[in-house]
């Protein structure tokens, strides 16, 4: 018999995080790395099966009265490309949350000064007392006040089983090709980070998670809308079916597929996010552990773009097409909105979220750009932007946990007392402004250049994007870690990075470098996917306008 | 317009085929220093001055390579590997040596490990020595890769990684706020330059599908003239970015914040000539566009005398010199905007600025290193006595930047002026008018040091430096006085395939009525700088003036005060009131919208029982949307 490995792979971190429950505390976080680093392996091997010609996939009816498949693959560049994202990070946002559990109340002592602004917002979501301590419910009760006193919130282990239910969730929603099973995990996957920004967060992170839920399940009840009204479209052409493959044979367009297409945009632009439905993330962020912002801004929110390039542009083109000059303006308003939002921002946490915003109007921008140069620059740009957003977090939360303050002005000079953590801030910091040599500038300048070949206004006014880019990190370093130690630095910040913290930075420093220079196996495999769904639009290139004959 | 030549590289054998180790050498030796970490405290320093020194040894074997052959054979490509392809692009990354990029090779490599050397003796009491050997490593392997790249979009990795370097570098001391914001000033300022590069690849890219310097250059005549006049006109300013014209000059002389050797190889002998490297490579768009290349004469013009201006008012001697600095690269822009008949003179006019300007800087840093760090030439002034090695090879500089008949600056800015002439006769007044200008401002620099009386502070004893900082300084000086000589009959002819110029005799007496004007000039550049600051002596504070003259030039022509008006300050107001707007309007319209949602979890709460909250609402929600799913289901 064949064994379903798609499956395997994504129920592996699944049963991982229910046997992290069974074990005894001790054992649970060395196990939930093993868990982790064997799901990496696994998917290292089906990354290579892929590419040595033999894409896998597994399809089985599940609810045969509706169409619906457990469908997992073919795999393609685009599923791949993010289930290796998924698959390096957990790891090493497990392994940097080691130590977490050490520090009781750390992180909303950590903020209080932050915390006392928002006081009065504590009130809403704090009502029900402190008196269940264990629950999430509970854990903020007070409000800020008590925060410091508060006791340990939910033990490593659920941490630990929460952030593998989470990768499981998504190695599965980027692997389905069945539309209902991919709106199923599009909102159980919201459970897990859920738990991880209410139960591990700072001292406002009720009303944070409450945000973050309220957005992404109103997103997610209008995509049902189109959900529903795709069965029912492919109802009536016969037999029912949910295969995106069925689906897209079908050439839904006119006033239906715009419907259908808007109701699946919202929900994958609210995730994604864009302006103006972006604000729920520089709270999510903000509030969460730096591992769980990593998880929510690496994994979670590239399931809206991930989503507009499989579901918008390969059910809808038409429609898709159709929109585009919206879409664009709305990338084009993400870019400098959340570029000039991020110099502004006065929290190191939330100053990443806000690049974050910037970067994925670059991705939209590029997928709705319609040139294979765009939008494998968007593909691998997802990549990248997982990459150096990851490690721009996690070295910021390694300083916030040492100074005890996310406020960019807590700091001042830290490179004299911490030459390690603030070359390796400039460093992320670097990969995330696009400079060539890392990663992210191949998919920036590609993103760029497509979009220059068929709307060179457009991308002439998102190249602003790279002076802000250098304006809000290079201010953020140089307020942080330059000019003279301050004393409250001096105090709090008594250590370098250890050999831990170094560790899992060392893996994405290498990605970045590497696909800085060699990114070309990367566009290669996803070449194919993209050349597709230009082809099922009927979009070609725009051509040279001078030949090359002349060689 | 007759298509332009095209000169495809010949195929890379024998040494060429390790031509890669150029900038693999000092890449290693800053890979080395930076991971390897304390453990290479001992000897990274001489190790990281080994790696530029091998590379110029290897520049020069190929060099000689490169004489000893046919001139049709003179460009040989070297491919690498396959960078990016996508859709129908492909991007290579490859190697170019011709007869262009050899020199800069050359004098990359060559000042560059003269000034590795100079740092070994500048720097030996920094306690972070090894990262500044690291960082001027990782400087030279950018800027090889820069010169070297066969394609612009490598051209731009190499590009901006010198940016890279160069902000390390001005910010090397960070500790001092002011050191930080000078770096961050020149990042940003570089970024506006290179957003027209990269639109200019675009541009490139779009045209062409290749930004291969074969394929432009095989496209260049096919393309519309609105095309090549926006093309040239975003390289001009990816130009001005790098090389500090104006309007992108503010930041060069903020970045005399960085270490001295720093001032002497990042901002005057190499990174701040990429912008001419550029445009002389560029050659095939600007031959098509009269307007981009006439921006670039009124670039280089304008910058010329900014520079000099700025030069003559201030008292810093690094900040002089920087000034000085901007003037040269404008004249230098000037002849390459001119076109073909410019090209070899703004190279040679570049060869020979790199030995003076790096040969000043370093003896600039000697006499700071004399004085302890103090920069304020008010406070120096008869120091050819204490520093008789600094003030001799200092002193030959001077004569060659000024223009002093047979030393280097003479023949290469001659050639330039003359060449101004003939183009325009407005540039060409304007060129000559910045040489007796430089002559006063240098003469006023060689005063206030090394003559006149001593104005030294209590407690200052100057010294002489030690041999590893002045042997660099006698090289570069005996290269500042033979330069010109040797390269003048030689390098127009070398060139000439390379930059499509048809090469002409040039003698060594070399005197037209031109220069004869120029020399006169100077000469009344130097007589009124000798009336002003010789014979009156130099007050310790500086006098308080009225001139606008003056005054301007000490606020750097008010470069700064304008981007803070048009840029800075609308900006940062812009910043603000979108900060508030998204956490009142956007943020508050939707937090409006989620209160409304919480209160009804919150009546919904109320409802439940026991320890589920805040998330019951969602698991009722969740299965709430599988029930509808299965119901509709079962339905149809």
């Amino acid at each position: 018999m064949n064994i379903p490995w798609l499956t395997v792979l994504g129920l592996l971190p699944l049963a991982g995080a229910l046997l992290l429950v069974a074990l005894p505390r001790t054992a649970a976080r060395a196990a939930g790395l093993a868990v982790s680093l064997l799901a990496l392996v696994l998917g290292g091997w089906v990354v290579a099966q892929h590419l040595a010609g033999a894409p896998l996939a597994e399809q089985v009816p599940w609810i045969p009265q509706i169409g619906a498949y457990w469908a997992l693959g073919p795999t393609d560049g685009l599923s791949l490309t993010m289930v290796a994202l998924t698959l390096v990070l957990t790891p090493v946002v497990l392994l940097a949350s080691w130590r977490d559990e050490d520090r009781r109340g750390g992180a909303s002592e950590a903020v209080r000064d932050v915390a006392e602004v928002r006081q009065r917002e504590q009130v809403l979501v704090g009502a029900g007392g402190p008196e269940r301590p264990a629950t999430v419910g509970g854990g903020a009760g007070g409000g800020a006040a008590t925060a410091a006193e508060q006791p340990r919130r939910w033990s490593a282990r659920a941490f630990f089983a929460l952030v593998l239910a989470l990768e499981g969730f998504a190695l599965l929603a980027f692997l389905t090709t069945d539309v209902l099973l991919f709106f199923l995990l599009f909102d159980a996957i919201l459970l897990p980070m859920y738990f991880l920004i209410g139960a591990f967060g700072g001292a406002n992170r009720k009303r944070a998670a409450s945000r973050f839920l309220i957005f992404a399940l109103g997103g997610g009840l209008i995509m049902l809308a189109s959900v529903i009204g795709l069965y029912v479209v492919s109802a009536r052409a016969g037999e029912p079916s949910f295969l995106v493959a069925d689906l897209a044979a079908l050439g839904i367009g006119g006033e239906v597929g715009r419907w259908l297409f808007v109701g699946f945009f919202i929900a994958f632009a609210v995730k994604a996010p864009m302006v103006p439905v972006h604000t729920w993330l520089p709270d999510a962020a903000e509030e969460s552990t730096p591992a769980g912002a990593v998880l929510l801004v690496g994994i979670l929110d590239k399931l809206g773009t991930f989503g507009m390039i499989r579901f918008c542009l390969g059910l809808f083109p038409e429609a898709s097409l159709w929109a585009t000059p919206v879409v664009l303006v709305l990338a084009l308003v993400s870019i400098l909105y959340g570029a000039l939002a991020a110099i502004g921002s006065k929290d190191l946490m939330r100053l990443v979220a806000f690049t974050s915003i910037s970067h994925f109007g670059f991705i939209v921008l590029g997928i709705f750009a319609w040139t294979s140069q765009s939008m494998s620059g968007s593909i691998l740009y997802m990549l990248n932007h997982g990459l150096s957003t990851a490690a721009l977090f996690l070295v910021v939360g390694y300083l916030v946990k040492r100074r005890g303050s996310r406020s960019v002005e807590a700091f001042g000079g830290v490179q004299k007392v911490a030459p390690v953590a603030a070359g390796l801030l400039l460093f992320a910091g670097l990969s995330t402004l696009a400079l060539p040599g890392l990663s992210s500038f191949v998919s920036e300048f590609l993103v760029l250049a497509g979009t220059f070949s068929r709307y060179p206004a457009v991308a002439a006014v998102a190249t602003l994007g790279i002076v802000l880019a250098a304006l809000y990190i290079l201010l953020m370093y140089q307020r942080t870690m330059t000019g003279p130690v301050t004393d409250d630095v001096r105090d709090h910040v008594r250590s370098d990075l250890d050999g831990r913290e170094r560790l899992t930075l060392a893996p994405l420093v290498v990605l970045i470098v590497v696909l800085g220079f060699f990114p070309a196996p990367v566009l290669d495999a996803v070449a194919p996917v993209v050349g597709a769904t230009l082809e099922q639009a009927g979009v070609a290139d725009p051509a040279p306008s001078v030949g090359q004959e002349a060689n | 317009m007759t298509p332009l030549e095209v000169v495809t590289p010949t195929a890379a054998s024998g040494l060429f085929g390790l031509a890669w180790l150029l900038i693999a050498l000092p890449l290693a030796g800053a890979l080395v220093l930076l991971l390897a970490g304390r453990l290479t405290d001992a000897w990274g320093h001489l190790l990281a001055t080994l790696m530029p020194i091998g590379s110029f040894v290897l520049g020069v074997v190929l060099f000689v390579d490169l004489l000893g052959r046919e001139e049709g054979a003179r460009a040989v490509g070297v491919p690498l590997y396959r960078f990016i392809e996508t859709g129908g692009w492909r991007i290579d990354a490859g190697l170019l040596v011709d007869q262009l990029s050899i020199l800069f090779v050359l004098l990359i490599t060559g000042v560059g490990s003269l000034i590795h050397v100079y740092s070994i003796g500048y720097m030996a009491h920094d306690p972070r020595r090894r990262r500044f050997f690291a960082y001027l490593n990782l400087f030279v392997a950018a800027m090889l890769i820069l010169v070297l790249a066969d394609n612009y979009l490598v051209l731009f990795v190499g590009w901006e990684g010198v940016g890279l370097a160069s902000y390390l570098l001005i910010g090397f001391w960070q500790h001092k706020p002011t050191a930080a914001t000078a770096a961050k000033k020149a990042f940003v300022v570089n970024r506006v330059g290179d957003m027209g590069m990269v639109l200019a690849i675009m541009l490139m890219l779009a045209t062409f599908g290749s930004s291969a310097f074969v394929d432009v250059d095989a496209g260049a005549g096919q393309m519309g003239g609105t095309v090549a006049t926006v093309m040239g006109l975003l390289l001009l300013l990816g130009a001005c970015g790098k090389s500090a014209q104006v309007p992108l000059q503010s930041w060069l002389l903020d970045a005399m914040e960085g270490p001295t050797p720093v001032s002497a190889l990042i901002h005057a002998a190499t990174m701040v000539t990429a912008g001419v490297y550029l445009v002389v490579r560029a050659n095939a768009v600007f031959t098509h566009t009269e307007v981009a290349s006439t921006a670039v004469v009124v670039v280089g013009t304008v910058t010329l005398l900014f520079g000099a201006w700025i030069g003559c008012a201030k008292d810093d001697i690094k900040k002089v010199l920087a000034g000085s600095t901007m003037s040269q690269i404008g004249y230098m822009l000037l002849a390459a905007g001119i076109g073909p008949a410019g090209y070899a003179f703004a190279i040679f006019h570049l060869l020979t600025h790199g030995f003076f300007k790096a040969n000043m800087f370093l003896g600039a840093g000697s006499v700071m290193h004399a004085m302890d760090d103090d920069v304020e030439m008010r406070h120096y002034g008869a120091l050819r006595r204490a520093l008789p090695i600094t003030f001799a090879t200092f002193g030959l500089g001077y004569l060659a930047i000024i223009g002093f008949p047979f030393l280097s600056g003479y023949y290469s800015k001659d050639h330039i002026i003359e060449a101004a002439f003939e183009h325009n006769v407005v540039v060409g007044v304007l060129a000559m008018v910045g040489g007796g200008v430089t002559a006063f401002y240098m003469t006023r620099l060689m005063l206030m040091t090394f003559l006149g009386r001593r104005r030294w502070a209590e407690g200052v004893h100057p010294h002489e430096a030690p041999a590893v900082m002045t042997v660099p300084l006698v090289v570069l000086a005996a290269a500042s006085v033979v330069g010109g000589l040797v390269l003048n009959n030689w390098i127009e002819g070398w060139l000439a395939p390379a930059v499509r110029a048809e090469a002409h005799e040039a003698s060594l007496l070399h005197f037209t009525p031109v220069a004869a004007v120029t020399l006169l000039l100077v000469a009344g550049g130097v007589a009124l700088a000798w009336v002003l600051f010789g014979r009156r002596g130099v007050p310790r504070t500086a006098p308080s003036t009225r001139s606008p003259f003056v005054l301007a030039g000490r606020r750097d022509l008010y470069g700064d005060a304008f981007n803070e008006a048009v840029f800075m300050r609308p900006g940062q107001e812009l910043v603000r009131v979108l900060g508030r707007a998204d956490e009142t309007l956007v943020g508050g319209g939707w937090s409006a919208t989620g209160d409304v949602l919480a209160g009804l979890s919150q009546v919904g709460r109320r409802l439940q029982n026991g320890f589920v909250r805040s998330y019951a609402l969602t698991m009722v929600a969740g299965v709430g949307m599988v029930a509808v799913v299965l119901v509709l289901g079962r339905l149809a």
